[in-house]
């Protein structure tokens, strides 16, 4: 596996609590699962993926996590089309 | 230097230290009592004035927002009221400042304060616009920003209008701390702030609150400088507290006493907001009953020590709406009156719909906000990200929405009625909210008079609906 080179920006992931840790008051669901964090920043090391890194975020504060995306990028939308919505507005235009 | 210990109890332990030292407002120069403070005296100690905080905002591209008519959506209206019904309704471009939403009003006064007291930067703890309005802000004022983000369930899912948050604020250059379900956020905020020294950019501030009062006082001068008279009602997103009490202040202000401060929430009862397995079956992220709700009841439920947003000292009435019913304004707002804004911000759009049909023609009704939509954050995303979601999605009878399982589109705007709240039933919530903090047996006059004024009310209410 490619070596993933210093300065590249990534993604890593920190467990912050472990279900044991975590606050009392939580609901059964929430209370089964770690609290944890995902973070982008510089690598400051090169490393390989799944390794424990730390990286510089945009602000240059360090922070220490393991190394899951290279490149972390958007990729939200619009989402498929909801045919519900197309016809709003043009009914209202019919009861003119 | 011994390492501090870090673990959730310790930290929340620290608490109150870990405030003050990241705000520099000192919160016990204002209580008088385990329940009252001195309110005024604290917003009026922030020490700016309304022309401070216009000057402020109008520095860093904020305020001075467009009112429009929306004269379709009025006709609409008045085609299904009784004959004189069918208030003109208005709205309040909000999406118009820097970042999108009204929200930078609140965080443009906490740069400023963050900036003069000398902080590198700030930390928020929000999923929300605030987050992109404080990174907005730091950036325009030479700070560094760092936003504690509730995104993700346990198998990593997002909700799409929060990763376009993230994605926003990230835009603006600042850190974005992106965490799982759960009410340790409030942990990692106060890790945070401890560990950077920046200031505590609440939403709660008496700063976050006074910035909002430009949006009341703008809607004011602009209404009467238009019709020649105040508005009739002034309808209100309503989740936090923070949007009403500060348009509401504003108003009053300008001298606005007879304008009716409604508040509107979309109803999700029932969901859980701290569940793993509710978070991403929450069509909305805010405006809804889940703050809502509390937070009118108990203000001093938040990340400061007394809350500067108290929204039943200044609520007329509070309206539900369902979400299908406010994703069907949304997409009726952008046909019939051109304008594409996002879904949680044409919350109060809805409840203005029910009011209107119910007031004068010759009469004003403001909607104070708008915010900015696109990708993720659009209805269209909301709604499908809902069907992948297993959440039946159809048109029909909207009072068959049930939050977290079927989001019910009306048919015609007829259908359009949310559904009022008791606010009485909410005020006496408040009072045994109150007693759990200090018993009534111990309250003093003076406690009373806080409560009442606390909730609207005067202090013969207040003895009258004592908690049992």
């Amino acid at each position: 596996m490619e070596k993933i080179s210093k300065g590249t920006w990534v993604e890593i992931e920190q467990v912050i609590l472990t279900p044991e840790q975590r606050a009392s008051t939580l609901p059964e669901d929430t209370k089964k699962t770690p609290y944890m964090m995902r973070i982008s920043g510089f690598l400051t090391m090169d490393a390989n993926m799944g390794d424990e890194v730390e990286v510089k975020s945009i602000i240059g504060r360090s922070h220490i996590g393991k190394l899951i995306t290279v490149n972390p990028s958007y990729s939200h939308s619009f989402g498929k089309t909801v045919p519900e919505l197309l016809t709003i507005g043009t009914e209202a235009e019919h009861d003119r | 230097m011994t390492a501090k210990d870090m673990s959730y109890a310790a930290v929340i332990a620290r608490k109150n230290e870990i405030m003050k030292a990241s705000m520099g407002i000192d919160y016990s120069d204002f209580v008088q009592s385990p329940i009252a403070f001195d309110y005024e005296r604290m917003m009026r100690e922030t020490g700016y004035s309304m022309d401070d905080i216009i000057q402020i905002q109008s520095e860093v591209k904020v305020g001075n927002t467009p009112l429009f008519e929306l004269r379709n959506l009025t006709e609409a209206v008045r085609r299904i009221s009784p004959k004189g019904k069918g208030a003109l309704i208005l709205v309040k471009d909000e999406a118009a400042n820097a970042s999108g939403s009204f929200k930078a009003r609140r965080a443009a006064l906490s740069a400023y304060e963050a900036k003069k007291k000398g902080f590198k930067g700030m930390v928020a703890a929000t999923s929300g616009n605030y987050g992109v309005a404080v990174a907005s802000q730091a950036v325009q004022r030479g700070l560094k920003a760092i936003i504690v983000q509730e995104v993700y369930d346990s198998r990593w899912v997002g909700q799409p209008e929060i990763i376009e948050k993230s994605r926003a604020c990230e835009a603006y250059g600042a850190e974005v701390i992106k965490l799982t379900v759960g009410p340790e956020l409030f942990y990692m905020q106060l890790r945070t702030l401890e560990e950077t020294g920046f200031f505590n950019a609440s939403l709660y501030t008496p700063f976050g609150i006074r910035g909002i009062e430009t949006l009341g006082f703008e809607v004011a001068q602009q209404v009467r400088a238009r019709y020649g008279k105040d508005p009739d009602a002034v309808c209100i997103t309503h989740a936090g507290g923070g949007n009403l009490t500060g348009t509401a202040r504003g108003l009053l202000v300008a001298g606005c006493k007879d304008t009716k401060i409604v508040a509107c929430s979309v109803d999700l009862s029932g969901l859980h907001m701290a569940s793993d397995h509710d978070f991403n079956r929450k069509s909305f992220t805010t405006g809804h009953t889940g703050f809502g709700v509390p937070f009118a009841s108990w203000p001093d439920r938040v990340d400061v020590p007394r809350n500067a947003a108290r929204s039943l000292r200044y609520m007329d009435e509070y309206h539900l709406v369902s979400q299908g019913e406010v994703f069907y304004m949304t997409e009726l707002l952008t046909k019939l009156e051109g304008l594409e804004r996002g879904p949680a911000g044409n919350t109060s759009l809805t409840a203005a719909v029910t009011l209107a049909r119910q007031m004068d023609q010759d009469q004003i009704i403001v909607v104070q906000e708008t915010e900015y939509t696109g990708a993720g954050k659009h209805h269209n995303s909301q709604l499908s990200f809902a069907r992948e979601n297993g959440i039946e999605v159809r048109r029909g009878d909207p009072k068959e929405n049930i939050p977290g399982k079927t989001i019910v589109l009306p048919e015609h705007l007829d259908q359009v009625w949310g559904k009022a709240q008791d606010i009485d039933k909410l005020r006496r919530s408040y009072l045994t909210n109150a007693s759990h903090v200090l018993p009534v047996d111990k309250w003093t006059e003076s406690d009373i008079e806080f409560l009442a004024a606390d909730i609207k009310k005067d202090a013969a209410w207040v003895k009258a609906n004592l908690p049992e």
